[in-house]
């Protein structure tokens, strides 16, 4: 019980010291922030507007009441208003989140679906084609950056051949099936590095788990050799793979603002990187901060988990 | 089979830094130099590639573009490096408090996804090669924190490190001249790991364009504009795209051989 509470605690830590590392930001940068954000298009901004965003953002006033005030609105899940449209921060996020998560999810079920049978089937038949060509292939699909792989399919699947919808989003409810096509692309293009992942880590540890003895034991009571892979065999190979799997998705949460940019898809990626363009240093930390949130609660999740299932981990 | 493509990622890795290098030396043609009127322009002996939506000529850029690449990439990995290793050695040499605050530190920088981080930056600093380097350079400092402390707990317990603190040597001396040259090889694996994930890094905040910025020619900016032109001119598209695979290929290629060079036991055999 008290590994749990250390674990928790500590992720309660780290939550603490990224909201106040992210609060510190703005005061970080060498001279007037407000000026520096303003002045992108190369003229001096002028002071009225200057004075404006200043108080806006509030930061007029002493440090340790901005950062007593910031950490009360995030206590009330309030993350502050955009500077370029005075737009509800937490709203915009709290309308886009669910749409990166869905694709996520929906890139985690296709690649699981594709990289634990492949890996499965090449621990099996060791130095085998499908083993040498999966290799290779899941190498090259880890290399290759996610938005070249989303921009080729464009060409191919939209240009070319013109079977998909180059981008866009239609919300589930009015029409599912115009949804799951428009989801189709980007979950597919996120899956290709990630089922290559999986396909690893399940090859991997499946080899760790064959040559044991319990499973030469299983093996010699005559057991089918299926049911000596499935519930022997699997059973002890996929914790390290749903572990790595796990550590992955929280990747994702930031690997996805590409994907969704290419693809047009209406996640945290279309706010945040018109934020950055634009500058809006609120809607830009408000969003990371959320992110790194999920992050640190993912781990946690995973950690505790794991310490569940293998209680050797809390010592 | 195996012995004889073991060099390939190796010599092809040379030939791509040689390829950045001679950049400003080769017969190419100004990357930055717009003919409207020959905008699209298809290939010819004297543009082999064609040129681009301002009538640039394409191969140039290729070129300019891979040396940018390269250029980044080593300059934040080797940022990284030295800050990463520093702590990560002073780390585990020391211990105590001074450990703690350096590995903790590193997990706070972890908690960060590294496009996000770098994408803050931007917002505070704006874009330009000037911000890319530093911060590509903080977002990779953990990778070689963690390598070097580790290596660093099974090094320094080791009979000459002993030895050299018998003969009263001062900690920074035996950090420098005494460890360090034993947990080289280590570093240099992660360096060229390290590499290959700052050239996708690069490349996907140019693509947004938030990295390297217009006209300066980058294989990111490069894959982003030809997007807007996939109708007419797909190859603007292709080349960039099969270019930096390329590039990442090679790099993580590179990396493994170096990974069995320096660490027979995890060679072939097992992966």
């Amino acid at each position: 019980m008290a590994w749990f509470l250390h674990r928790f605690l500590l992720s309660l830590v780290l939550l603490w010291v990224v909201t106040t590392l992210v609060f510190l930001s703005i005061h970080m940068v060498p001279g007037d922030p407000v000026e520096l954000l303003l002045s992108q298009d190369g003229g001096t901004p002028d002071r009225a507007t200057v004075e404006m965003i200043r108080k806006d953002l509030g930061l007029d006033r002493p440090v340790y009441v901005q950062y007593a005030d910031k950490i009360a609105g995030i206590a009330r899940f309030d993350l502050g208003r955009s500077i370029v449209d005075d737009s509800s921060i937490a709203q915009g996020i709290g309308r886009r989140l669910p749409r990166t998560l869905e694709l996520i999810a929906a890139a985690a079920v296709l690649s699981l679906l594709i990289g634990i049978p492949a890996g499965i089937y090449a621990a099996l038949h060791p130095g085998g084609l499908f083993d040498r060509a999966g290799s290779y292939a899941s190498g090259f699909a880890q290399g290759v950056p996610v938005f070249v792989v989303g921009t080729l399919m464009i060409l191919i699947f939209s240009q070319l051949l013109g079977w998909m919808p180059a981008g866009g989003y239609v919300a589930f409810e009015r029409d599912p099936a115009a949804h799951l096509r428009f989801l189709l692309m980007p979950a597919s293009a996120i899956a290709i590095g990630l089922s290559a992942v999986v396909f690893r880590i399940t090859r991997a540890s499946m080899k760790d788990v064959l040559p044991l003895d319990f499973v030469r034991t299983a093996r010699a009571k005559g057991l089918p050799e299926w049911h000596v892979v499935r519930r022997h065999v699997l059973r002890n190979a996929l914790m390290p793979v749903i572990t790595i799997f796990a550590l992955q998705l929280g990747g994702l949460l930031g690997g996805t603002v590409l994907v969704e940019y290419v693809f047009n898809w209406p996640g945290l990626s279309g706010m945040l990187v018109g934020a950055v363009n634009a500058r809006d240093y609120p809607m830009v930390t408000g969003v990371i901060l959320v992110v790194s949130a999920l992050f640190i609660l993912l781990n946690l999740i995973v950690d505790i988990l794991y310490g569940i299932v293998d209680p050797r981990v809390r010592k | 089979m195996i012995s004889a493509f073991r060099n390939t990622p190796a010599v092809l890795l040379a030939l791509l830094v040689l390829l950045c290098l001679l950049a400003p030396v080769l017969p190419l043609h100004d990357p930055v130099a717009v003919s409207v009127a020959e905008r699209f322009a298809g290939p010819s002996f004297a543009h082999p590639l064609g040129r681009d939506e301002y009538g640039r000529d394409l191969m140039s850029r290729l070129v300019w573009a891979l040396r940018s690449a390269v250029f980044i990439a080593a300059s934040s990995a080797f940022l990284a490096s030295v800050v990463g290793t520093a702590l990560g050695v002073i780390g585990g040499y020391v211990r105590g408090l001074t450990e703690i605050f350096t590995m903790r530190g590193m997990d706070v920088i972890l908690c960060f996804p590294p496009l996000l981080l770098a994408m803050l930056a931007v917002t505070l600093y704006g874009p330009g090669p000037v911000t890319l380097i530093p911060v590509l350079g903080l977002v990779f400092v953990p990778s070689f924190t963690r390598v070097a402390h580790a290596s660093v707990l099974t090094v320094r317990s080791h009979e000459y490190v002993e030895a050299a603190r018998g003969m009263g040597m001062g900690a920074g001396r035996i950090m420098l001249h005494t460890i360090l040259p034993n947990i080289v090889g280590p570093l240099i694996v992660q360096f060229s790991f390290v590499m290959a994930m700052t050239v996708v890094l690069e490349s996907g905040l140019s693509f947004l364009g938030l990295g390297v910025l217009p006209p300066a020619p980058s294989l990111g900016l490069m894959i982003g504009a030809g997007r807007a032109t996939l109708a007419q001119a797909p190859m603007l598209l292709v080349w960039p795209c099969l270019l930096l695979t390329l590039l990442i290929l090679v790099l993580n290629a590179f990396c493994d051989r170096l990974r069995d060079h320096f660490d027979p036991r995890s060679a072939s055999g097992s992966n």
